[in-house]
């Protein structure tokens, strides 16, 4: 019972916090100089039919919202006008239809966009936080268990100097080292010009374009995993209901899977939880690199290009991203925790 | 429930020493060279300040001490077996199975994401195998009951028990498999007096009723006096006094004992000021030469401070109640004959003679 009202109470602060977001994401945009919707009619790559579609699209002549014509500059506007003929209502609702305009570099529809570069990013950083997640618990699990031994040390070293290379260094780094010694190609998803016969061949160049940011990736944030893992575990194995299970008789590999373990896991869904969170953010830095055309690398190049519409549609997605991150850790967190499901 | 003194004992403890071994640190000499011995059914109490060595004295026994904590010395049997040479996986089998324990603060003994039920079950699955899971759930069912919890508890978590119902689990965890001996460290700390009182008895009882061997660490004499058949008296990890429970209350030859005494409360004198010893029981990586206990002992003398004083049997003559032979049997130089034993580590026992 109480489980369920947790899950409600947590949905319904998602869905505010979202809400907010998308108000906020409103108020930047339109407050900055060179604001998408109407600065961005002065841009000379618009043709003048977009200029018109944007107009229409965003209700440009419709003050902002009751009793605000403009927010920048300044405009007090009339308070008597039909909240659902302003900006923002129509904001919102081309929102609800996945309508997130017309981005100025390429002249077609962000949310189409995004939609497909979304698949990629998710394949790379999915990939990367999966194997990091697999290889920096399974390391962290190892040295906690071997503590203060020659391997805890080496692994520990290892996990320290992963977690603090630059993403940027380290990826250069292995794409000279990768295209020079193992031909791996130097980006991008697949090779160029290419009419793949079938299906497979198609997956093993998609492989082989995928090793090398995939590889830096997961050395990047498993490090963090695994020091995690490792500080958490060593911790728990020192609690006293350890020394009960030993007690007990319990062996070694029941006692770190039945009780250490579940205990071990509590710190580590938040930290994935935030890492998942910045998937969007956290994949700037790999795609720039290599070419992969993603999300990331989309914003990294809309920052350089002014593309308002783009970067608003990528900010929303973020902040999307990170409320569902951490709406999914609560509810794995109240699963694993029964003090957070229980009274 | 007496048995005779003659039969085997069920655990005999020989000479035990234990070391802490720190980096860059002299070992610390926490337990050295106790000798006991329990029969089947028996209650020890296992008395002392903090830091006298009594929990890794206990946890020795079952060899659990943190990886620091070394076996030094001495010998643990086991119905005849010798516990410190067993290999760790036939160890992992008498645990529980014949010897289990209550541990010192039970509060955290218990694992916060398990319900309570499982944790009892996979002791019982760990040591009966073929058990069946509906049979476990009877067993685990079984257990609460007899500890006064309702079985459909089984199926909670340990937050949502009382400190007295979670100490309650604990002791239906520590008989889920029907062990010999249970060792209860402290199981009272952090309880108010009231459940303190209905957790004492019931251990009592199913120490009773089950036939149990019983190690009660406590620092209460008071818990002692009435669970106890005998005590063994520990200060700064060696031996003060071993004796019944009558000649240690009766006539206490140890002055820490006796100092002991005096500091616990007399519930017909409720009114009476405690005297509790001044300063504190030694470090056990410093600890004083001579007598472990002459820096605060009343009676100390010359010798105290230099002479480390022998475990010496205390002649009969000097206990009021050598009728009542609980406490095993002397191995007396005198070979063949059998009296209760009184043990005490005192120059001044010495001086008697
Ligand atoms: N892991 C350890 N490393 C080093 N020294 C230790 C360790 N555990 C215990 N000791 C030392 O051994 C001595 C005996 O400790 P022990 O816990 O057995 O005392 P105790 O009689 O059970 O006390 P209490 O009544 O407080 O439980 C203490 O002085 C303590 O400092
Ligand atoms: S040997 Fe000396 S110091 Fe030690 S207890 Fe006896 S009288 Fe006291
Ligand atoms: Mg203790």
């Amino acid at each position: 019972m109480k489980s369920l009202r947790l899950i409600a109470s947590r949905l319904v602060w998602a869905i505010f916090t979202i809400l907010f977001v998308m108000t906020l994401n409103f108020v930047i945009f339109r407050v900055l100089p060179g604001d998408p919707a109407r600065g961005g009619l002065r841009d000379p790559r618009l043709t003048r039919e977009a200029i018109e579609a944007i107009r229409v699209r965003f209700g440009l002549e419709k003050p902002v919202i009751n009793c605000v014509q403009s927010l920048n500059p300044w405009e007090p506007g009339p308070c008597a006008v039909n909240p659902f003929d302003t900006q923002f209502f129509i904001y919102l609702r081309n929102l609800a239809q996945g309508e997130l305009g017309i981005s100025y570099h390429t002249n077609r529809p962000v949310a189409e966009m995004m939609s497909q570069m979304i698949w990629n990013t998710i394949l790379l950083i999915g990939l990367g936080q999966i194997l990091a997640i697999i290889l920096g618990m399974g390391l962290g699990i190892l040295a906690a268990w071997k503590a203060r031994t020659r391997l805890d040390f080496g692994a520990l070293l290892f996990s320290l100097l992963a977690w603090s290379l630059p993403t940027f260094w380290l990826g250069i780094i292995l794409l000279f080292w990768g295209s020079n010694q193992l031909g791996l190609p130097i980006g991008g998803r697949l090779t160029p010009g290419v009419d793949f016969p079938n299906t497979a061949a198609m997956l093993k160049d998609l492989g082989r374009h995928l090793v090398l940011p995939t590889l830096t990736y997961t050395i990047v944030f498993l490090g963090e995993y695994m020091l995690i893992m490792r500080s958490t575990l060593i911790d728990v194995l020192s609690e006293d209901f350890i020394l009960t299970a030993k007690a007990k008789g319990l062996h070694t590999f029941q006692i770190l899977k039945d009780h250490a373990l579940r205990n071990a896991m509590l710190p580590m869904v938040t930290l994935i939880a935030i890492n998942l969170g910045f998937t969007v953010a956290g994949a700037i830095q790999i795609e720039s690199v290599f070419s992969w055309p993603g999300l990331g690398g989309a914003v990294f190049d809309a920052v350089g290009q002014r593309d308002y519409p783009m970067l608003q549609g990528a900010f929303l997605l973020l902040a999307v991203t990170v409320i569902l991150a951490n709406l999914a850790a609560d509810l794995v967190y109240s699963w694993l925790d029964p003090r957070v499901r229980t009274d | 429930m007496t048995t005779p003194t003659t039969s085997a004992p069920l655990l005999a403890v020989r000479d035990l020493s234990i070391d802490f071994i720190t980096p860059d640190r002299p070992p610390a000499h926490a337990v050295s060279r106790v000798s006991f011995t329990l029969q089947p059914g028996e209650a020890m109490g296992l008395v002392g300040e903090s830091g006298c060595g009594k929990t890794t004295l206990s946890l020795a026994l079952l060899r659990l001490l943190p990886p620091q904590g070394r076996i030094v010395n001495g010998s643990v049997q086991f119905n005849g077996r010798e516990l410190l040479a067993l290999a760790e996986p036939e160890m992992a089998d008498i645990r529980w199975r014949h010897m289990a324990m209550i541990f010192q603060g039970a509060m955290n003994a218990l694992n916060p994401v398990v319900t309570v039920g499982s944790q009892i079950g996979e002791a019982i699955h760990r040591h009966y195998p073929f058990m069946s899971p509906p049979e476990v759930a009877a067993r685990v069912a079984e257990l609460l009951d007899m500890v006064g919890i309702l079985g459909a508890r089984a199926d909670q978590y340990p937050h949502q028990y009382s400190g007295g119902m979670r100490q309650r689990a604990m002791i239906a965890m520590a008989l889920a498999c029907s062990p010999e001996i249970v060792i209860a460290d402290e199981p009272t700390t952090a309880l108010d007096v009231m459940i303190q009182a209905q957790i004492l008895d019931l251990l009592d009882n199913l120490r009773r009723h089950l036939g149990l061997a019983v190690i009660f660490v406590t620092h209460d004499l008071g818990v002692v006096a009435e669970l106890c058949d005998k005590v063994l008296v520990m200060y700064g990890g060696v031996t003060a006094e071993y004796a019944d429970v009558d000649t240690i209350y009766n006539s206490p030859r140890h002055p820490y004992t006796q100092e002991l005494l005096k500091a616990f409360p007399d519930l017909s004198k409720p009114q009476a000021a405690l005297n509790s010893i001044p300063g504190y029981p030694p470090r056990p990586d410093a600890l004083p030469t001579g007598c472990r206990f002459h820096p605060r002992c009343p009676l100390v003398f010359d010798r105290c401070r230099t002479d480390q004083p022998a475990l010496l049997s205390v002649s009969p003559v000097w206990s009021s109640q050598q009728s009542s032979g609980y406490a095993g049997t002397a191995n007396s130089k005198r070979s063949g004959e059998v009296r209760p034993t009184h043990l005490a580590s005192c120059h001044l026992v010495e001086n008697d003679k």
